[in-house]
């Protein structure tokens, strides 16, 4: 996705001279493309995140479209006050790109590890918050988005590489895309962790559960329509997120079923507890904290077939 | 390079002066019942020295206008009697002061036209100063920003980090001015948290450096018109003031960074504003 974005951003800056990088030092061998044919609009303003939020906003007041480039935990939470501050309250178009979100940066530690990021940025009315499955969908949203009035939090992954079936690069702003239709479950997934979440459906196809996927990379406008739309079909939903359980895509799922009164049981698959310490790549650290694919398809089937749903209270089952 | 002599022309805008902000500060702090009065009486001279003689704003939507940020949003009191003063804010508005459904309340809000910059978290203002510094040489303009910042606001370590990226740009339309009236929240700044000597730190940090006196205004207006803003480092003034300045009672007196006024203090200031040269 990073290579995606900051293709797709070369390409916006040569129509627009109001777009600008910026980084805090981090981008080596990603933002070459960009710094090299633009080295006037390119700033390493050094490992200083608070500073280059504060700058960006002092440059989009004059109409600038700054760009402000990180990894997640360090471009969403080091700088969380200046982003409220600044760009939110002001209304002012920066860009707050964070990389790696989940636990991409595995073997770097918990420091690096985005577990957080869409919860604290969601709770932000002022912010649109995006978060793209693959890299496809990144250019996509970037087209869609980079001159909205408003600032924006993309919350992008590393992997230039895999696809999610199905997507074909899609995004629309306040709606999610369902790439693949089934009868059993719905899976609700955010960010690059979809793919996973694709190809846990795979694996329950195989054992006979056929599996809806939808995709919400818009967090923020969430696809609200959409969601009641497809949890009004499902007696249980699976939401699947690199990210912890509380403030993310489960939230949000929950949320609509609450405030729409849904008979959808949701089962939220995210990370429920801080890593003590543990070491590991991304898949090992998706194993351990229970999503993996196979995480996945055994939370699934409890869901399906463990312990069962209450009933709801008038006594009707919605699915039958 | 821009043309100062116009700028060091004292009273050109009579109205705009450090006693008629102390009194629109005592006045309004007093029928608001709030407090904040202290540091806003501490600027008061280098507000009436930015807004009478400094800033070049043509209009406060002027897009090619000078910037001013009130990184010490809370004595925003002091900014808004400025503005008043100008023409620019109503009697009626400025009555509102921190009011119910007032846009004016003891932190400035951008909402409010005369405010560049929306401010109350210290440490951010000359980060957005410094932004506002590379737009303008982005864009070729002369427009210069000034940034007020207080002393304990060097507390914030956000602020060095504005201050290494403006030295190392040589952001030389960037005007930092430090209130440096010696006390904050809970106590003098030498026992909370010792930032002297404050100019030597702003020197190592590789800023053109100039200690004034932040109750004459002359003094201020000349030392900016002498500064060179096309070229070289930012600029700091060093602005000796005092807390509560005019007003003998508050005068560095902690207590008065909070407290609001009785009716026989707030006479009794008031008496002593106007008694001021």
């Amino acid at each position: 996705m990073r290579a995606a974005f900051v293709r797709t951003l070369v390409e916006l800056a040569e129509r627009d001279p109001r777009i600008l990088l910026l980084t805090a030092d981090l981008g080596y061998m990603a933002l070459e493309p960009f710094s090299d044919k633009f080295p006037d609009r390119f700033f390493n303003v050094g490992v200083a995140e608070q500073n280059m939020v504060g700058l960006a906003t002092g440059l989009a007041e004059a109409g600038f479209i700054p760009f402000v480039y990180s990894i997640v935990t360090f471009a969403a939470l080091r700088s969380y006050e200046f982003i409220r501050n600044g760009p939110i309250l002001h209304q002012y178009p920066v860009r707050i790109v964070g990389i790696g979100g989940g636990l991409e940066y595995g073997h770097n530690g918990a420091s690096h590890h985005g577990l957080e990021d869409i919860g604290v940025m969601r709770v932000q009315p002022g912010i649109t918050v995006i978060a793209p499955a693959d890299y496809r969908q990144t250019r996509t949203a970037l087209l869609a988005s980079w001159d909205l009035p408003g600032p924006i939090y993309y919350r992008l992954g590393k992997d230039d590489k895999t696809t999610v079936p199905g997507l074909g690069g899609d995004f629309k702003l306040g709606h999610a895309q369902i790439v693949r239709e089934g009868a059993d479950l719905l899976i609700v997934a955010m960010g690059s962790i979809t793919s996973e979440a694709v190809a846990a459906a795979d694996a329950l196809a195989s054992q006979g559960v056929s599996c809806t996927v939808m995709v919400i990379a818009s967090l923020n406008p969430p696809p609200v329509n959409d969601l009641v739309d497809v949890l009004t079909r499902f007696r249980l939903a699976l939401t699947v997120e690199a990210h912890y359980l509380v403030g993310g895509v489960g939230s949000l799922v929950s949320e609509v079923v609450a405030e729409h009164g849904l008979r959808c049981r949701i089962v939220r698959c995210g990370v429920k507890t801080t890593p003590h310490g543990i070491c590991g790549g991304q898949a090992f650290l998706h194993e351990m904290h229970g999503v993996s694919r196979q995480a996945l398809v055994e939370a699934a089937l409890k869901g399906l077939h463990g312990e069962p749903p209450r009933t709801p209270p008038d006594g009707e089952d919605p699915n039958t | 390079m821009r043309d100062t002599s116009l700028e060091v022309k004292m009273g050109e805008e009579k109205n705009v002066s450090s006693r008629n902000i102390r009194r629109i500060i005592l006045d309004q702090s007093k029928r608001a019942n709030v407090g904040h009065i202290g540091c806003a009486l501490s600027i008061a001279d280098i507000i009436a020295a930015l807004y009478a003689n400094i800033l070049h704003i043509p209009d406060p939507n002027h897009p090619d206008r000078d910037r001013f940020i009130l990184s010490k949003g809370h004595a925003a009191l002091a900014v808004y009697a400025a503005l008043r003063l100008k023409g620019w804010l109503s009697e009626e508005c400025l009555n509102t002061y921190c009011g119910d459904g007032s846009l004016l309340g003891v932190h400035p809000e951008h909402a409010l036209k005369g405010v560049d910059f929306s401010t109350g978290s210290l440490g951010h203002g000359l980060s957005y100063g410094a932004g506002a510094a590379l737009a303008a040489r982005l864009q070729r303009s002369s427009r210069r920003v000034f940034v007020l910042v207080s002393d304990a606001e060097c507390n914030e370590g956000s602020l060095w980090e504005a201050v290494m990226f403006a030295a190392h740009h040589r952001l030389s339309n960037l005007i930092c001015i430090v209130d440096l009236n010696g006390q904050q929240a809970l106590g003098y700044t030498d026992q909370v948290l010792n930032l002297s000597p404050m100019a030597e730190r702003w020197k190592a940090f590789g800023w053109d450096v100039h200690e004034v006196n932040g109750q004459n205004t002359l003094e201020i207006v000349e030392t900016i018109a002498r500064l060179d803003i096309t070229f070289g480092l930012p600029h700091v003034l060093i602005a000796h003031t005092v807390f509560g300045k005019g007003v003998s009672f508050m005068e560095n007196q902690i207590k008065w960074h909070y407290w609001p006024m009785s009716d026989e203090e707030y006479q009794q200031a008031l008496n002593e504003v106007e008694a001021m040269l």
